[in-house]
């Protein structure tokens, strides 16, 4: 490297900030008492001293848990005998709610509704009997299942808009985009309740008649309150009335494709269950979790039948309409009678038997443990 | 001519540039003329080597105009060096005239960037290096973005969670697919498109697959991310919030400036030193001397040494009362201010009181000029004897002695403005100091003139400083020295104090090296004191208050072959020409006349008095002191010039220079007659050793590299306990040719192979990475430099790790910055280990960089280190607590939590995964998607950062006194695969629970899909919860308090949001579900059997393993529930198992056959 020094060019160095900055941060030795004094005026004014307090030294008050055999042998025997105490009474419990199934699918030859899971066969009933030894004890909820349903459906969940169910007649002319393809018909009218829930409505319909001396009677079915409250006073509205008429509410919407009648038409005889506050459409509108599942149809609650269904002959006569076949789906009547832990239910109390017996199991096996490799020197 | 002011970056090479006092040199200067009359300009190269004395610069020879402005106009020659380079004592250039002459200079004309002017009113020179090939920017390898060890496994974790979700995608897909393909007609449920067409299986399945990682996305831990952020904010917030790692006297806490590595603190297993103020002090002490054969001892001063450094709290308070005084002001003021608010910090605040104490003692503004290295309390006898000898003969070994002490060395006398001018440069830049040393010095001061005027709190007086400023050292020094003798009056009258009084304030020393000013200062203690240096006279003021004026015929500087200094000097009386040299006691020794080398002629007394100096020699040695020869030699008239004349020649020489001016010293330094020696104390930081074997402990290898010589690194190494004398077998490494070092390396390491091999020791294996421990004989190694880059080379690096595997300390003197840092990367390479690097000045920035965790230690110098570093220290013993307790606690708190999150996001993400098996693969989600948004976002996300940052397993006090419990995080046992992979499956074994109680218990009834989903969300959580509650050690408040708030705020939200949303959030609606849930007895029925099976595996292994293999952290944890004498017994106890057989815990996971008992 070579060059030769230029003329005149002196530069007295300029410190850039940065630079600066460093330097203020030096720590300079301890020195003379010029500087100290003049530090002396910052006295107390800003210190780094930390904070001593406990909470910032980490120094609170701590309870720290070792898990010492002394606490866990009691704690798993108690938690072990509790909970079989829990499933002793749950299981006992569950034994008293007594459960009546009746398949009603007609897939073998000799059940009564086979005929009508030929297609195409309209308004087709079917009988079912049964008979009860002893008295059914009331309230008795009726229920119908199906199988193989797959309500969970993403797709098909999606499929509904709750603006509509809210009565908003604004949405009646332009569905949510979530109903497609159950949004409109294929001349363009809206559909109303649109998509797939709607529109795949289970719309069986059941009679149960008392065979008394081979007369049959008919058992009241009460089929009020059997949505939840809240769906049926606050989340779902039907449309103001247009001209004091329900039905011109609708007014250039179609009913859904599968549906046999319009919503506003879905019970005649009482306002009160008709359109979207239908008890039935309510139910049905509230997906079920898994794909065997069960849902409300009615109670029996009324006249004769109001402390249960004596024993006897019984005859339940089925509108069958809903189509299963296709997917492998049966369909199942249930009467069930509820307990505080709602319907028959085995597993839970078992289960609850089951991890008690275990927990009381470990706290032995965990004595023997500490027995065996504790007591020797635990005690010093 | 015309100065302008420029921007550093704006100079270039070939500018001219002056700098003025106290400035910072901008680039490397080639200096062309200085304001001092001989051409020389002082520079202080802390911040470059971290050596804190001042080093001369000269003008290039002719360019000097002494008394005269600089003229760069005139300057038209040309300058001719070497090309840049890292090397920072190696410069090689030539300037020709123009008239063809050249003039040779070196590296003592060179100004080297970011050193600081001291001393020279005004330098300037050419610039001949500027920017980046400067020499101190070719030493700087830049930063280097740091990932901590834990953050790195978790990345490849992260990936095994991508892999997980993908498998599980796939089954999502080909279920879907599957599924779909069931249907021979499409029942009502499957959504056809317009036309009623569906999509073919195959294709749904394909798009199945995208929707599924949409749902399932949360398994990738995004939040653990954040979280991770946020936890470190509050490791860091804790750390340096310790009270313990504030330091009073420089008013500083911990630093954090790294944010994302404090876990690496608790993993290391190397640490790299520096030596020189990172385990010193950097003040050099005089402690005692050997005259002729006699050794004084100097029991007064190492009292005082003791006192001042604060050896026992005690006997300083005894002092105190000695001296008669009342509660000193400051004593109350730091009672005040800090002994009240706890007692725990008592011993914080008494360990300051004796920090300030020492600091307040600063009298002189010098490099090396605190008390403790300017005032030394000569030895009773020795004085005695001195003014026995001045009395009678004014001359003898003694005076001999003494001269040599305060002439031989290349110690400044800088003028009392000078000194004020470095004030203010430095008063202005400086930010903060102790408050508390200040106070306590007045205190000290009012108790000697308890009716001094100038005493008050205000500034009013203070405003006048100077007036102190001449006072107060010198008040300090005798009431110190009458406090420390007690009773031995020695300077205790008011006449000796008025007269110490002016001597000091006549007198500053500039000293080129520690040694050296602690030297002059022994020397002034005991009368002589040097009073002027020009390049040809020194001035020596004798005890009789006599001036010396010798006139100075030659120096010959230190140089590391020869390892001495020698001065040639006129004596003013005499007239005779006298040598005196100083140097490393082998260099003296070797070249007394006629003592060893030749038998026949027998000098009794000569031999005499070397042997019994190399005696105290040895003893000095062993204490860990520093040690000096002093020699003399009276040169004749002749003989002189003879030797003049050739030295002449050698120095106007060009080719091999240095060659030919060391043969000429050589030649004249010979025939000594032996004065003596001296012991200097290079003070180690209070703690030094108890830290170093408190790290050791804990599992790491602690390597000091320093710049230094050997002998004085292996003194301090000693003294430290890095090396013990009985223990070790310590191998040294010095060599020039490297098939030397290949030999000494092949046959050590055959050595150290064959006696870990041999039956008679007993070996210890600790796992490959730490290679193991000789138990009768570690193994330390002594290296310097050059051999350490030749060992470094390619042939040899492999066997030089593996020899500094087995070694137990290693010590690498004479190392460059560069050199340090490719050894810590060495090491982190091929050993593939954790390290840490401590220094404190800019020579040490490389291997902070270089190490995985940097640390720089503030104080002394600069602020290079600092800048460079991650953390910032103010003291080495800082690092103790930093790692052991802070490092312990940060690791395992951090591992802890990040496989708590894995667990969390999997357990949490696979409730939906099993549904899917029920919902025909769909991707349906059966919690509403804001509770699930909500869930890792609010109702579980503060327990665990607050498990991240406040956990403590084992308090800090029993991680100190037990430092094994490191071993956890060297050996990453907080955080493995294994316990990765254990903690998932755990989450799928919880997952399964959570999801099949509730689906055994609802299936076949007519549960909607989100009443379904909300018992499963609250299960979850519970059981999530309820899981860190199992893995929290130590519950606190806070704990409880976020604990049981986030429960809350789950039940709380979702009850609001469950109220209020009537019909918004399509398709889930959440309308009223928690509230019917929670009127149902089924709900907590549910809730409490799932939650107990679901935590009952973990519990119980928890219990089992608590009771059947205890981890030494449970050990630990118990010992902390004993009353505290038994606490202690046991906890000796435990080290002595540990110490018999090292780390019991380590080898039984390693090597299941253990011979020691687990305790």
């Amino acid at each position: 490297m070579r060059f030769v020094g230029r003329t005149s060019h002196v530069c007295d160095v300029y410190y850039g900030r940065s630079i600066r900055k460093a330097e203020k941060l030096i720590q300079v030795r301890p020195c003379g008492e010029r500087d100290r004094s003049n530090r002396m005026k910052n006295e107390g004014e800003t210190t780094e001293r930390p904070d001593n307090t406990a909470f910032t030294q980490q120094r609170l008050p701590a309870w720290q848990p070792i898990l010492s055999a002394g606490i866990i042998i009691p704690g798993f025997l108690l938690i072990g005998l509790a909970f079989i105490g829990i499933g002793v009474g749950l299981f006992l419990t569950s034994q008293t709610i007594q459960v009546l199934e009746r398949d009603y699918t007609g897939i073998a030859k000799d059940s009564p509704c086979f005929s009508c899971t030929i297609p195409n066969t309209p308004n087709c009933t079917c009988e079912i009997t049964f008979a009860l030894s002893e008295l059914f004890k009331g309230p008795i909820f009726f229920y119908y299942g199906l199988s193989n349903y797959y309500q969970n459906f993403r797709k098909y969940g999606v499929s509904k808009d709750y603006n509509q169910l809210t009565g908003d007649t604004q949405y009646f002319k332009s569905p949510d985009n979530f109903c497609f393809p159950f949004d409109y018909d294929s001349k363009k009218n809206p559909i109303v309740p649109c998509g797939a829930i709607a529109n795949s409505m289970f719309n069986d319909t059941f009679e149960l008649y008392q065979i008394i001396n081979g007369t049959k009677k008919q058992v009241p079915l009460d089929g009020k309150g059997i949505s939840w409250w809240t769906d049926y006073n606050l989340k779902y509205r039907n449309p103001v009335l247009v001209d004091g008429s329900f039905a011109k509410a609708f007014n250039g919407t179609v009913k859904p494709i599968n549906w046999p009648k319009p919503a506003y038409e879905l019970d005649l005889t009482d306002q009160n269950n008709n359109g979207f506050l239908n008890q039935d459409f309510l139910v049905w509108m509230r997906r079920s979790a898994l794909p065997d599942f069960r849902k409300l149809y009615r109670r029996i609650t009324e006249g004769d039948y109001s402390g249960g269904l004596p024993a006897g002959n019984y005859s339940l006569t089925v509108h069958y309409n809903y189509p299963v076949m296709s997917f492998d789906g049966k369909k199942k009547v249930v009467f069930s009678n509820v307990s505080w832990m709602g319907g028959k239910n085995d597993f839970l109390g078992i289960a609850y038997l089951v991890v008690g017996s275990l927990c009381v199991v470990m706290s032995v096996v965990m004595l023997i443990v500490y027995a065996k490799f504790k007591f020797s020197d635990d005690d010093v | 001519m015309r100065l302008v002011k420029r921007r550093w970056k704006d100079v270039r090479v070939g500018d001219f540039v002056r700098v003025l006092s106290n400035q910072i040199i901008p680039a490397d200067i080639l200096l062309l003329h200085t304001s001092d009359p001989n051409g020389v300009c002082h520079m202080e190269t802390a911040n470059l080597d971290g050596e804190t004395n001042l080093k001369q610069r000269r003008v290039v020879p002719g360019f000097s105009t002494p008394g005269k402005p600089f003229q760069p106009q005139t300057f038209s020659s040309t300058v001719v060096c070497e090309n840049p380079n890292n090397n920072l004592n190696v410069f090689k250039g030539y300037v020709e005239r123009p008239d063809k002459r050249r003039t040779g200079f070196g590296i003592d004309s060179l100004l080297l960037r970011g050193c600081t002017v001291r001393n020279t009113d005004d330098a300037a020179g050419i610039v001949v290096y500027a920017g980046q090939e400067t020499k101190s920017m070719l030493n700087n390898s830049g930063p280097r973005y740091k990932r901590s060890k834990i953050e790195r496994k978790m990345n490849t974790d992260v990936l095994f969670c991508m892999l997980l979700l993908f498998f599980m995608c796939l089954i999502g897909a080909l279920g879907h697919s599957i599924w779909l393909e069931t249907f021979t007609t499409m029942p009502s449920y499957i959504v056809p498109d317009r036309n009623g067409n569906y999509t073919p299986s195959v294709l749904a399945g394909f798009y199945m697959f995208f929707t599924m990682i949409i749902l399932l996305q949360v398994m990738i831990p995004v939040s653990l991310y954040v979280s991770i952020e946020l936890v470190k904010m509050g490791q860091i917030f804790f750390i340096t919030q310790d009270v313990e790692l504030y330091d009073e006297e420089l008013d500083s806490r911990v630093q954090c400036r790294a944010l994302n590595i404090t876990e690496d603190l608790g993993q290391i297993q190397y640490v790299f030193s520096d030596k020189t103020g990172t385990l010193t002090e950097n003040k050099m002490v005089f402690r005692r001397c050997t005259i002729v054969g006699t050794e004084y001892r100097h029991d007064e001063n190492a009292a005082r040494l003791a006192v001042v450094s604060g050896a026992n709290e005690e006997e300083e308070d005894t002092l105190y009362q000695q001296t008669k005084l009342p509660k000193l002001p400051l004593e109350e003021l730091q009672d005040s201010h800090t002994g009240d608010k706890n007692h725990a910090n008592t011993q914080v605040t008494a360990a300051n009181r004796h920090r300030s104490r020492v600091a307040a003692g600063a009298q002189c503004d010098m490099a090396f000029s605190t008390p403790l290295e300017t005032v030394v309390v000569p030895d009773r006898k020795l004085t005695l004897e001195v003014d026995r000898q001045m009395a009678s003969i004014l001359s003898g070994p003694y005076l001999d002695f003494f001269l040599a002490l305060a002439i031989c060395n290349t110690v400044v006398v800088s003028t009392v403005t000078a000194q004020r001018q470095r004030d203010k440069g430095r008063s202005n830049s400086d930010g903060s100091f102790h408050i508390m040393g200040q106070w306590f010095r007045k205190g000290s001061l009012r108790n000697v003139f308890s009716s001094m005027k100038f005493f008050k709190r205000d500034g009013e007086t203070l405003a006048d400083p100077f007036a102190k400023d001449e006072d107060e050292p010198d008040m300090f020094h005798s009431s110190d020295v009458s406090d420390s003798t007690t009773g031995q009056k020695v300077l205790s009258s008011e006449g000796e104090v008025k007269r110490s009084l002016s001597r000091t304030e006549e007198v500053c020393y500039e000293a080129h090296s520690p040694d050296e000013a602690a030297l002059i200062h022994a020397a002034k203690a005991y009368g002589f004191t040097m009073v002027e240096r020009t390049p040809y006279h020194v001035t020596v003021k004798l005890p009789d208050d006599t001036l010396l004026k010798f006139e100075v015929l030659d120096v010959l500087t230190f140089d590391s072959t020869r390892r001495r200094m020698s001065i040639i000097v006129r004596h003013p009386h005499t007239n005779e020409i006298i040598m005196y040299t100083k140097g490393a006691d082998s260099a003296i020794m070797e070249r007394l006349g006629n003592v060893f080398s030749d038998m026949s002629q027998v000098d009794n007394v000569a031999k005499q008095i070397a042997v019994k100096t190399q005696k105290d020699l040895d003893m000095y040695a062993r204490d860990g002191l520093r040690t000096l020869c002093f020699a003399k030699k009276v040169i004749s008239e002749k003989e002189f010039k003879a030797w003049f004349a050739i030295r002449q020649e050698a120095l106007s020489a060009i080719d091999e220079k240095e060659e030919r001016l060391m043969d000429t010293a050589t030649n004249i330094e010979n025939n000594f007659t032996l004065l003596g020696a001296t012991g200097i104390e290079d003070r180690l930081q209070e703690n030094v050793p108890e830290t170093i074997q408190a790290l050791r402990r804990a599992g790491m290898q602690v390597w000091v590299l320093t710049g230094d010589k050997p002998e004085t690194a292996i003194n301090i190494a000693y003294s430290c306990k890095l090396l013990d004398h009985e223990q070790d077998l310590v191998f040294t490494f010095s060599t020039n040719r490297k098939s030397v070092c290949k030999m000494r390396l092949e046959d050590t390491l055959g050595e150290v192979r064959r006696s870990s091999l041999s039956p008679g020791a007993e070996v210890q294996f600790r796992g490959n990475n730490s290679g193991f421990t000789l138990m009768e004989h570690s193994i330390g190694l002594v290296i310097d430099g050059p051999t350490l880059s030749m060992a470094m080379s390619d042939d040899l690096v492999e066997q030089f790790v593996e020899l500094c595997k087995h070694c137990r300390a290693v010590l690498c003197c004479r190392v460059t910055p560069l050199q340090k840092s490719s050894v810590v990367k060495l090491i982190r390479q091929k050993l593939r280990v954790m390290t840490l690097a401590i220094g404190d000045g800019a020579n040490d920035v490389n291997m902070i960089q270089a190490a995985d965790v940097g640390i720089g230690v503030s104080g002394q110098e600069g602020m290079q280190a600092v800048m460079a570093s991650d953390f910032a220290i103010t003291r080495f013993k800082h690092l103790q607590r930093l790692l052991l307790v802070h490092g312990h606690w940060c690791y395992s708190r951090l591992a802890n939590m990040v496989i708590y999150f894995f667990y969390k996001n999997v357990a949490y993400v696979n409730l939906l995964f099993w549904y899917q098996f029920y919902c025909g693969f769909s991707a349906t989600a059966m919690i509403d998607y804001w509770l699930m948004i909500l869930f890792n976002l609010l109702f579980t996300s503060a327990p665990p950062i607050m498990f991240g940052i406040m956990d403590r397993e084992v308090s800090d006090s029993t991680l100190l006194s037990l430092p094994e419990l490191y071993k956890t995080g060297q050996h990453s046992e907080g955080y493995r695969r294994s316990t990765f992979w254990i903690a998932i499956l755990d989450a799928f074994y919880q997952s399964l629970v959570c999801f099949f109680i509730p689906y055994w218990t609802y299936n076949g009834s007519d549960i909607g899909i989100f009443s379904f989903g909300t018992p499963m969300n609250t299960v979850s959580l519970f059981t999530i919860i309820l899981h860190l509650a199992i893995e929290i050690k130590s519950w606190t408040v806070v704990h409880w308090v976020i604990m049981i708030g986030s429960v809350l705020a789950y039940f709380i939200v979702t009850l609001a949001y469950s109220a209020i949303c009537t019909s918004c959030n399509p398709p889930s609606n959440p309308y009223w579900i928690m509230h019917k849930q929670m009127a149902d007895p089924m709900f907590y029925l549910v809730c409490t059997l799932t939650t107990v099976v679901a935590l009952l595996p973990r519990y119980t292994l928890h219990v089992l393993r608590g009771t059947l293999a205890p981890s030494p952290h449970l050990g630990a944890r118990q010992l902390e529930r004993l009353p505290p004498s038994r606490r202690e017994q046991r906890i000796r106890e435990w080290r002595g198992l540990r110490d018999t057989c090292i780390s019991p815990s380590l080898r039984s996971q390693e090597h299941s056959s253990s011979p020691c008992p687990t305790a």
